[in-house]
């Protein structure tokens, strides 16, 4: 690939990406300066942004919101940690919640804790509870429902980036050199390895995060309400009745990006202070083991994994539960009838539809994405082209799908199934670049020089050595990104003008309606469909090098 | 400049539709899909809408695709953005199952179509006369630019296994949430449910009921709230949860009397309680109860946008919906069981035949046992309480 075909692959990604980003960010921001002239508002002010802080819930959203997705970004980089620790053999547990998306957990995991669920159904006869205690253990003031949740889907996703930069790092050549200096454990990994790793899962990190802070549809099920988390506080305001809302849930949006913003700042200084400690404590020289008691700790985060597959096991349940009332452990009597009464086909056909379009367009692009990098200066992709390509999974989705579903109506874009596509596409293709781009990196460049040496040019080095190699890492870019936009909520919900139902839309749609036997309905596709890609994913690789016994012991 | 040709674009709409004879709406309306948007988190509207969208198939050649909502403001926020786009025809929205605080935003926006209520054939049988409750939405007057389809009516829902004496009035909720902290709450006031509890406790706590039929800013609020925000103080804490959260809606509050974790429950629509339990969605033992004095009472209407793409599928539609066929079929309660708006004065022999034999059930309330209707209090009262109430007790 030459410079130009680069930097073409590279203004076509920016143009799917950016363009309707930066084109609803720019209606959002003039709507939230008091421009927006379909409701007759036409001068610039900041009215919009003192309305918004007059709302009562205002301050303590935003305190809310800061909580629940910082002590949920800790607990999950923590628990990641510990994971990776402990070696490989944790991932039969973490693929499933990868897949899963977050409504479903979310909804499985109400059930679980909440204090007439499962767990409490099942401690009721012990503890000698007639009634249901009045705890909130879901929707609780504080959040801790939500991080929970938060913790749950996100640990997941940090332990495979954890593991993948954990591939390009001399992990092992590092603990032998933390031993022989006679550090513990946790001295290895805190003073040696983390301040390598880190950087190489700063953006990971930072996507948590922004995910953490902008969540609408866990928090709606699992978060507070009085307040509510500050991206719920917007959305309320972009779908309250009364029309002049619009200007302040616009402002509410823009503080929602600066919210975002200050936190990665934050996360940044933490990162900085944390580094400098590492050092001075390294310089201090200490040696051994410390009193953190690690054998105790390590359980933990599995057991915690292991609740949002219950809770998931719990939706099966529900839908095939005819009633099922306090205080029974399980069903008083089973019925197919929310499978055969609900009319869920059409959501499913819908929801496949988009995947697969979007992933027919999106792995392609990402892979030539790579190959462009390869072909361009350092100084330019890394730092600055890719980032670009992220901005949609830091960006919070309230932000600026208003604004790019009126751009889309402006240029005569009707709402269906093909604007919707071009939505997930948003999200998908970044979240598979973000997975194909470490084991791209981390490709043994030697095999590449010898082919070139033996006369391949750079496109036959490109399907004859580094499609296979990357194989594996592609099946689980797929998987990701299927799961990706199986689980979009927003999107399909703006840009498709409510016209588009996909069975995510469905479930949250239904969630609100209370009848959990078709909300299990659609919570065991949500989360089984995944699941089935994601097997797929992993037995491709298993399948096409079954007589290559060295492809597959490579770990990627 | 679409400012100033929307009342064109209206006048032109409306002398259009005159020109139209009924038949010649039902002749153009053949073909048509109508895009419904409708909450769609209760399964029986569901279903009965995918009936009426049977029926309509088979009776005039007209799809109905029900756009679920999870809040009716979400088809009122897309209109507004086809009108900032400039998209003055050819709208995604066809029809909108309505209320109070979305219509009022709408009219007053000039984003409905319309009048076209006295065109259907069907809304003979609706008491239409100006004070007529099909005529007023939340004191807003209708003119026509909304069709009533079925009846809602502020009710109360007790477990009579585990609640056997529920309260008669806003002072004995107030005594029995004592007996039985923790067993009694209310929809978050940021939904239609809990801002109508609110309502509906104002109502029998002010002595003059009659001054809130006039906006808010025509009353001392202060002053009239007062004995409201007094009882709620005491209420509060005895909720569940120590009131510091709430359902998000009256479905989820249901399920918390499924759970066990409260007693009472409420909800707009009388027949509920025997739907729910012939759903498996409720034990057999909850039952509705009504406080003295009686209880809110509004209609459920169908608004069609100005810019909507398949106007005269939309009217047909909404026709349809009032006709003595359709709204006996929807107040049986094996299909949706709500309450018709048809006037049975206004029916005729054959008209009334439709309703003679419908199923009953021990959970279904007589409509005498359902106390006397309350005229619902001005718009702007609903809003005032629901953001005086995230004020006081949202932080």
């Amino acid at each position: 690939m030459g410079r130009g075909a680069s930097i073409g692959v590279f203004s076509a990604a920016a143009a799917l990406v950016l363009v309707p980003i930066i084109a609803g960010f720019a209606i959002g921001l003039a709507a939230s300066l008091g421009v927006f002239p379909a409701i007759g508002a036409d001068h610039l002010t900041f009215a919009p942004y003192h309305r918004l802080m007059a709302v009562p819930e205002f301050w303590g959203a935003l305190g809310l919101s800061l909580q629940t997705g910082g002590v949920a970004t800790a607990l999950s980089l923590l628990f990641a940690l510990i994971f990776v620790t402990q070696g490989g053999g944790e991932s039969r547990i973490l693929a499933p919640l990868l897949a899963i998306p977050h409504a479903a957990i979310a909804l499985g995991l109400a059930f679980l804790i909440a204090p007439s669920g499962w767990i409490m159904r099942a401690l009721a006869p012990l503890l000698g509870f007639h009634r249901p205690p009045d705890l909130a253990l879901v929707n609780d003031p504080a959040g801790f429902a939500l991080i929970l949740g938060l913790v749950i889907k996100e640990t997941p996703f940090l332990v495979i980036a954890i593991a993948s930069a954990m591939a390009q790092l001399p992990v092992t050549r590092t603990r032998q050199i933390g031993a022989s200096l006679g550090y513990g454990t946790l001295r290895i990994w805190a003073l040696l390895i983390l301040p390598q790793l880190y950087p190489l899962i700063r953006m990971p990190v930072m996507v948590v995060l922004a995910y953490g802070l902008s969540v609408v549809d866990m928090a709606l099920i699992l978060g507070p309400n009085a307040p509510p988390t500050f991206a719920v506080l917007i959305t309320r305001l972009f779908i309250a009745p009364d029309l002049t809302l619009l200007l302040p849930a616009f402002a509410g949006a823009m503080v929602q990006i600066a919210l975002i913003a200050l936190a990665c700042l934050g996360l940044w200084l933490c990162e900085r202070g944390f580094m400098r400690l590492a050092k001075a404590e390294a310089r201090m020289g200490r040696r051994g083991g410390t009193r953190i008691p690690l054998s105790w700790i390590r359980p933990l985060p599995r057991g915690i994994m292991g609740l949002g597959l219950i809770g998931v096991a719990g939706l099966l349940l529900w839908s095939i539960t005819w009633r099922w009332v306090w205080p029974d452990v399980f069903p008083q009597s089973l019925s197919l009838g929310a499978w055969q009464g609900g009319d869920w086909r059409a959501p499913l056909q819908t929801s496949l539809k988009i995947a697969v379009i979007s992933l027919i367009i999106a792995t392609p692009l990402a892979l030539l994405t790579l190959e462009a990098v390869d072909h361009l200066p350092n100084k330019l992709a890394k730092p600055i082209l890719l980032p670009l390509i992220y901005t949609p999974l830091v960006m919070p989705q309230i932000g600026f799908l208003y604004g790019v579903n009126l751009a889309a109506l402006k240029l005569g874009i009707t709402a269906g199934v093909a604007p919707v596509i071009w939505a997930h596409l948003l999200f998908v293709y970044p979240y598979i670049l973000l997975m194909l781009h470490d084991p791209w990196r981390a490709m043994d460049r030697r095999v590449l020089k010898m082919a070139a040496a033996l006369g391949a040019g750079p496109w036959r080095q490109f399907f004859a050595l580094k499609l296979p190699l990357m194989l594996r890492a592609i099946m689980v870019a797929i998987a990701v990104g299927f799961a990706v936009s199986i689980a979009q909520y927003l999107p399909t919900l703006f840009i498709g003008g409510g016209r588009v139902t996909t069975i995510t839309t469905e479930a949250v749609t239904l969630a609100s309606g209370g009848d959990r036997r078709i909300t299990g309905v659609y919570g065991s596709l949500q989360a089984t469909l995944p699941l089935l890609v994601y097997l797929i994913a992993f037995l491709t690789p298993r399948y096409v090098w079954r007589n290559r016994r060295a492809m597959q012991a490579r770990v990627t | 400049m679409i400012k100033r040709l929307l009342p064109i674009l209206a006048l032109m709409m409306a002398t259009q539709t005159q020109a139209q004879t009924w038949q010649d709406t039902v002749d153009a309306a053949r073909g048509q899909t109508v895009y419904w948007h409708a909450w769609g988190g209760d399964p029986r509207t569901n279903s009965y809408i995918d009936w009426v969208d049977a029926q309509m198939q088979a009776r005039f050649g007209i799809a109905v695709e029900h756009v679920p909502l999870t809040d009716t403001a979400e088809a009122v926020t897309r209109v507004l953005s086809e009108r900032a786009a400039g998209q003055n025809t050819g709208g995604a929205v066809d029809l909108i199952w309505i209320n109070g605080p979305n219509f009022l935003a709408m009219k007053e926006q000039d984003l409905l179509f319309g009048p076209f209520v006295k065109r259907l054939p069907n809304a003979r049988f609706v008491d239409l006369s100006p004070d007529a409750p099909a005529s007023v939405d939340f004191t807003v007057p209708v003119d026509g630019l909304e069709a009533p389809w079925r009846l809602a009516k502020f009710v109360f829902i007790h477990d009579s296994a585990r609640a056997p004496n529920p309260p008669q009035s806003m002072g004995e909720l107030l005594d029995w949430a004592r007996d039985n902290p923790g067993r009694f709450t209310h929809p978050d006031p940021a939904n239609f449910m809990g801002a109508s509890f609110l309502k509906q406790a104002l109502i029998s706590l002010v002595d003059t009921p009659a001054i809130l039929q006039n906006p808010v800013s025509e009353a001392d609020y202060t002053d009239l709230t007062a004995p409201l925000w007094a009882w709620y103080d005491a209420l509060r804490p005895l909720m569940w949860r120590g009131g510091e959260t709430f359902p998000e809606n009256e479905s989820i509050q249901a399920r918390l009397l499924n759970d066990g974790e409260i007693d009472i429950t409420m909800s707009f629509d009388p027949s509920y309680v025997a739907a729910a339990i012939n759903l498996g969605l409720l034990p057999d033992t909850v039952r509705v109860f009504v406080p003295e004095g009686g209880t809110l009472g509004n209609i459920s209407f169908m608004a069609i946008p100005y810019n909507a793409a398949h106007v005269e599928g939309a009217q047909v539609v909404a026709d349809f919906l009032l006709s003595p066929e359709a709204q006996a079929h929807m107040q049986n309660i094996d299909n949706l069981g709500a309450f018709s708006v048809l006037d049975p004065a206004l029916m005729d022999a054959e008209a009334a035949a439709f309703f003679a034999d419908l199923p009953q059930s021990p959970a279904l309330p007589k409509l005498a046992d359902l106390g006397p209707t309350l005229l619902e209090p001005h718009a702007s009262w609903m809003t005032a309480i629901a953001e005086d109430w995230a004020a006081r007790y949202a932080r």
